[in-house]
């Protein structure tokens, strides 16, 4: 059954205030998840001050400053600083999204700062992938086609035919919209969530790829696809402003349509 | 323990192959739905009184029959779609899931039969 509170060894306590600031300067407060696999301790809300004028000018600016000046052992995933790894996906303030590409000015003096969702954690804010890019990968991303490539040039997508994958690539599978997705909550064993399902409308909508027909078969089912409610969180939360939501119903429209 | 991998885990049983008709038809009497609550509404309130010897009068009427059917069957039929759907999103032991699915059935099932024989029975005895 649905649980509508944690267990209670995943109940968040109060953690520890750690401070590097004098009374005149402008102060940031970052509230960030602590949890440590080998502790054996619950997971922890850790309050860290630091003097805004020391700091950059994005979130993962002040993560990477309280890991250089106040606390080594923060553990988060951080790599392009500039929104197209996904690697910093974290819940900031209570909405999913990439910590590199958010101002700390749009949020005020205060952030509180949460791994993804409904994700086993790993340490920290890291948490564990693994399902999600195993789902990715069971909906084969790649260009399947029956038709050998031509001998002598690429094979040919017209400007009309390339334009439909615009909003389609751009996804860096950060999975901030999968984990604010409830229904990814309660069946994500099952459920490809919204993040898979548009990488999986990626190829079916790709004009050069010959396996539409399979692809659908695979994703018609009451689990992996129909799952999706219309709740539109993953449109909602989207750090790169795609609508995975939209992707979802154009399946189902191509579903519908190939029934007659 | 268990050593399945992360892709097996992640293909699962597979597709279903089906699906499409669920979601198709809770659209469907969703729209059916729309009219036939107005004019149910519309039905209650232009009845100048409620009294059981013009009840069976007015349902009895062809069109009325008709259309009072016809909402109860979509009613019901969007109903037990819509149950459906909230039993597998929120119960995932296996035994009650399958239990609620099936008594939901039954029950729907019977409110539609006992709904039929309800509206024919006021038609014969007019």
């Amino acid at each position: 059954m649905v649980q509508l509170r944690l267990p209670p060894n995943s109940r968040v306590m109060p953690g520890k205030e750690v401070s590097s600031v004098s009374d005149a300067e402008k102060i940031l407060t970052v509230r960030v998840y602590r949890w440590h696999p080998d502790a054996g301790e619950n997971p922890r809300l850790d309050t860290f001050q630091l003097d805004r004028g020391q700091c950059g000018a994005m979130v993962l600016d002040a993560l990477i400053q309280i890991k250089n000046t106040l606390d080594t052992t923060l553990a988060f995933r951080r790599s392009c600083r500039e929104g197209v790894c996904g690697s910093c996906a974290m819940n900031i303030n209570g909405r999913n999204t990439l910590a590199c590409t958010k101002a700390i000015d749009d949020y005020g003096d205060t952030l509180t700062i949460y791994p993804l969702p409904h994700q086993q954690v790993v340490k920290d804010l890291v948490t564990d992938m693994t399902h999600f890019y195993a789902q990715y990968a069971a909906i084969e991303p790649w260009l399947q086609t029956v038709t050998p490539a031509p001998a002598d040039r690429e094979r040919l997508q017209s400007e009309e035919e390339r334009g439909r994958l615009d909003g389609l690539y751009d996804c860096i599978l950060c999975a901030c919209c999968s984990t604010a997705c409830p229904s990814y909550w309660w069946n994500s064993d099952k459920y490809l969530g919204p993040a898979v399902l548009l990488q999986a409308h990626r190829w079916i909508a790709d004009s050069r790829d010959e396996m539409t027909g399979e692809r659908l078969d695979d994703l018609e089912d009451p689990f992996k696809l129909y799952r999706c409610h219309t709740i539109m969180n993953c449109t909602d939360t989207c750090p790169k402003g795609l609508n995975p939501a939209k992707s979802i119903a154009e399946i189902k429209k191509l579903l519908l349509e190939r029934k007659g | 323990m268990a050593f399945r991998t992360p892709l097996g885990k992640a293909r699962g049983l597979g597709s279903a192959k089906s699906g499409t008709e669920h979601w198709w038809l809770q659209r469907l009497t969703a729209i059916a739905l729309i009219p036939l609550s107005l004019w149910f509404v519309a039905f209650l309130v232009t009845l100048p009184e409620f009294s059981y010897p013009l009840m069976v009068v007015w349902i009895a009427r062809p069109w009325n029959a008709i259309l009072l059917l016809a909402y109860l069957w979509a009613a019901l039929y969007h109903g037990i779609l819509g149950l459906q759907v909230v039993v597998e999103d929120y119960v995932h032991h296996a035994g009650i899931k399958l239990a609620s699915l099936v008594l939901l059935r039954l029950l729907f099932a019977l409110l539609a039969v006992a709904g039929l024989w309800a509206v024919i029975r006021l038609v014969a005895l007019v």
